[in-house]
């Protein structure tokens, strides 16, 4: 049994009126059932309002099942005794990166979730330390958060998160309100730490970039997995993604128009690597050898 | 425009006044306070007056910037003196038409302007020269006592410490939202009291909604990180006393027994 | 009708010791019915720059010119600028405050002191163009969704009658398709209405798609201001920048370095598309 498992899960959001009564229910999870491996880097998308995020947070305990079950490390989360060591195994980042920062100085905020735990002081500095460290903020420890920039803040929150020493990381959408560079810092930040330190990544997004690497893709719509495999099964299927409300990266869309158009390429390429190994040999070149090179034979 | 303001006011250098204990500084602070109030004469405002100067000395704060902070209190300081001034009787000095001062009056008055300015100077110390972080840590264990009595003094320190580190990101915030009204042609400056405090709606209806959305996030945030109140949790940098502050205390203790001495001559 | 910006600077906390510039020298002029895209990576000025367009913040010296006349002339109606020259700010559903989204839309023609009429027939106008019908009328702008609720702040804007439209990355935070509707209704607003669109963005992809000319900006100067296909072939200068141009971008050149006979400036999906097998074919042939 893997790190994390739903088993036909079911969540409603109700909305109640002055008096109590049910007023509205709205389905964000609709019979999902999922098992994922302890190491896998696994990214989730979905367009907005497709139950991506009310997963995100059953996974930490924040929300409960309706029906059905959540085991995180096979404890159920439903079992309100072990809530505590749930939200220590899987930790959670969110997506506005000032709401997430409690403390005015940055080492005082990673610090945060170890004193909450009763870590001895020495080892809270420890862990302090490391988990800057991983997340290479160690230069910015005594400053202000209010002073970082965007991508900076969520590399902080993860340092918070990876000092309460988590087996798992879910990450609700951390790069939404970020400009290019500063998600290119998360990524990569969150990618290390799951190849080095070997932590599972929950990873909800809904910018394909971010997924190309990752282990395993699910799709999710209207509260259902609508689809589930490699980053190259999923983006094998372009037209199929766009009808969940996705779309492709441009190298892989590309391709895609390319093939359809007769051209002798593979499915689901992903990178510009991979599109220029398959091109060029189209055009009799191989990849690598540049025009500047072929002069010089 | 607002992110002009300054606030949580500490000056980073590193003096022997930086280096103390919250606590020594936060009961200091009272000393002080309290000599204040206990000095009824000459020498105890003298005696006040050089060591205020020799802390002052000691903090390695300019003292122009520190007397930045009387500004806010001119008004207050204004008002009372006038009060004392005019309103104290006694034996008259001057008198023109209605407004008599006396030499009672001028003497309360001359008082009570020191006191003033003393109590801010002597509280601007403590602000100057103690991080946010640390006063609330400083005023947690302080008060810490008061928990016994069912004071939530854990949540009360925490709740001052998100406050501070979230006021300037609301600053930032009101900045954005006013002039985003002001590009849909709204106008804050223009108008009566009423037509004004009419103009704040646009602005204040989404600051109040931003806030409760920013509090509930961090509520989550918080407990994503197994946050559960003040029982249970260790400190990264707990306070301890060092010989530095055995040394204040006596010092602050000594400052308050010259001061009710002098007070009794 | 054009804005022209005339040796603005802009100094940030002047006459501190922490002054700094945020804008040095910028210049250029924006013609009736362009589509001119605005980018820099944070902090680059952008943001400061969009705010002088109207009238919100102030040069430290130099001139904006909107219509030929100098904004900051005695007795200049800044409210009337205001109105002409829309700024939709980023996440600008912040700023809804109203019971129902019709009178918020209704805010800013109120404030033009517009008679009830008039203003009612312009909110119901701005809420058409950006695709909300009748049925939205009456809910609440904060039980809406995030993409619902950045409309109706896009039309509280429009609702003014502006003739030139600022927008600060309309897109941030929303999903593809999210993101598709709302470039698409402005791209309408520009070809239908005419109206003059200035679009900030991190988004190349989406610059190579809709702008008719790009004005780069790096810590706080113009670097770069022509058309997108000519910006994008200086994708090294971007990168320093902080910046990179459209994945298609590298792509063209990457295959042009291995010797393929293929145009320089393609820069979306599609040209790239006909350009390959255009060169496919050709390749065939020999």
């Amino acid at each position: 049994m893997g790190i994390i498992k739903a088993s036909r899960l079911i969540f409603d959001y109700i909305r109640r009126d002055e008096e109590d009564r049910i007023e509205e229910v709205n389905r964000a999870i609709d019979d999902m059932s999922v098992d994922i491996k302890k190491g896998d880097f696994v990214a989730i998308l979905g367009h907005n309002g497709s139950g991506k995020s009310t997963f995100a947070k059953q996974v930490n305990g924040i929300l409960l099942p309706t029906e059905g079950t959540v085991w995180i490390s096979d404890m159920d989360t439903s079992d309100t005794s072990h809530i505590w060591d749930i939200r220590k195994t899987a930790g959670m980042v969110f997506q506005n990166p000032d709401n997430q920062i409690i403390g005015n100085i940055v080492e005082e905020d990673v610090g945060f979730g170890p004193e909450n735990l009763g870590v001895p002081t020495e080892e809270i500095w420890k862990r302090v330390d490391e988990s800057l460290e991983a997340v290479g903020m160690t230069a910015y420890r005594m400053k202000s958060p209010n002073k970082l920039s965007g991508g900076q803040k969520q590399r902080v929150a993860i340092a918070g998160v990876m000092a309460m020493r988590p087996q798992c990381i879910v990450l609700d959408e951390p790069t939404a309100m970020l400009d290019p560079n500063g998600r290119k810092d998360v990524i990569r930040t969150v990618r290390e730490l799951n190849k080095r330190e070997g932590i599972t990544v929950l990873l909800i997004t809904h910018y394909m970039e971010e997924v190309v690497h990752a282990d395993r893709v699910i799709v999710m719509d209207d509260g259902k997995i609508v689809m589930d495999g490699t980053p190259r099964q999923i983006f094998s299927r372009v037209e199929e993604l766009k009808s969940y409300r996705l779309d492709v990266p441009q190298v892989t869309e590309l391709a895609y128009e390319l093939k359809k158009a007769g051209v002798d390429l593979p499915d689901g390429i992903l990178t510009r690597k991979e599109l220029m190994e398959n091109l060029l040999p189209l055009f009799g070149r191989r990849y690598g050898e540049r025009e500047e090179a072929e002069h010089v034979d | 425009m607002l992110r002009d303001i300054t606030l949580g006011q500490y000056y980073p250098v590193d003096s022997p006044v930086h280096r103390l204990d919250p606590r020594t500084k936060l009961f200091g602070t009272m000393v002080f306070i309290i000599s204040l109030f206990v000095a009824d004469n000459i020498w105890g405002y003298l005696l006040a007056t050089v060591i205020l100067a020799l802390v002052i000395r000691l903090t390695k704060v300019p003292f122009s910037f520190m007397v930045r902070g009387l500004r806010g209190i001119l008004i207050l300081l204004l008002i009372s003196v006038s009060f004392n001034l005019f309103l104290t009787d006694g034996q008259v000095l001057v008198q023109v038409w209605i407004f008599r001062i006396t030499w009672e009056g001028l003497r309360t008055a001359a008082f009570m302007a020191v006191r003033l300015i003393y109590l801010v100077l002597g509280s601007t110390i403590m602000t100057l020269t103690t991080t946010p972080n640390e006063l609330t840590d400083g005023l947690e264990k302080s008060l810490g006592f008061l928990g016994k009595v069912g004071v939530p003094v854990h949540e009360i320190s925490m709740m001052m410490s998100i406050a501070l580190r979230f006021i300037p990101i609301l600053v930032e915030e009101t900045d954005k939202i006013m002039k985003a009204q002001m590009a849909r042609g709204a106008d804050f400056e223009s108008g009566n009291l009423i037509q004004k405090a009419k103009a704040m709606v646009p602005l204040l209806v989404p600051l109040f909604i931003s806030a409760f959305r920013r509090a509930t996030d961090l509520a989550m945030a918080m407990e994503a990180r197994c946050y559960r109140g003040g029982s249970g949790r260790t400190k990264m940098k707990p306070l301890r006393y060092q010989s530095r502050d055995r040394a204040a205390y006596g010092a602050e203790l000594l400052y308050l027994a010259a001061m009710i001495g002098l007070a009794m001559i | 009708m054009s804005i022209k910006v005339e040796h603005l600077n802009y100094i940030y906390g002047e006459g501190t010791a922490f002054s700094q510039y945020a804008l040095k020298d910028v210049n250029f002029t924006i013609e009736d019915g362009e589509f001119v895209g605005l980018i820099g990576h944070t902090g680059s000025g952008k943001s400061t720059l969009i705010q002088h367009l109207n009238g919100l913040l102030r040069a430290s010296s130099g001139a904006v010119y909107y219509n030929g006349e100098n904004i900051y002339s005695d007795g200049y109606d800044m409210k009337k600028l205001r109105s002409k020259v829309g700024l939709v700010f980023q996440y600008p559903e912040y700023q809804l405050f109203e019971v129902d989204v019709f009178s918020d839309v209704c805010f800013g023609p109120k404030n033009l002191g517009l008679d009830k009429e008039e203003i009612e027939a312009r909110a119901k106008e701005a809420l058409t163009l950006v695709g909300l019908d009748e049925s939205f009328y009456e809910q609440s702008p904060f039980e809406l969704s995030g993409g619902q609720k950045r409309r109706v702040a896009i039309a509280g804007v429009l609702a003014m009658k502006p003739e030139v439209l600022i927008l600060d990355e309309p897109t941030a935070g929303l999903d593809p398709k999210g993101r598709d509707e709302i470039l698409d209704k402005i791209s309408q607003l520009h070809k239908e209405k005419g109206m003059t669109i200035i679009l900030v963005s991190h988004s190349m992809e989406d610059m190579a798609r809709y702008a008719g000319r790009l004005i780069v900006m790096n810590h706080g100067e113009k670097i770069f201001d022509d058309v997108p296909k000519e910006v994008f072939k200086h994708y090294k200068e971007l990168e320093k920048m902080g910046l990179a141009a459209p994945q298609i971008t590298y792509v063209v050149h990457e295959l042009r370095e291995h010797g393929v006979e293929i145009a320089d400036d393609l820069t979306t999906v599609a040209e790239a598309r006909d350009a390959i097998l255009e060169a496919l074919k050709k390749q065939q042939r020999h």
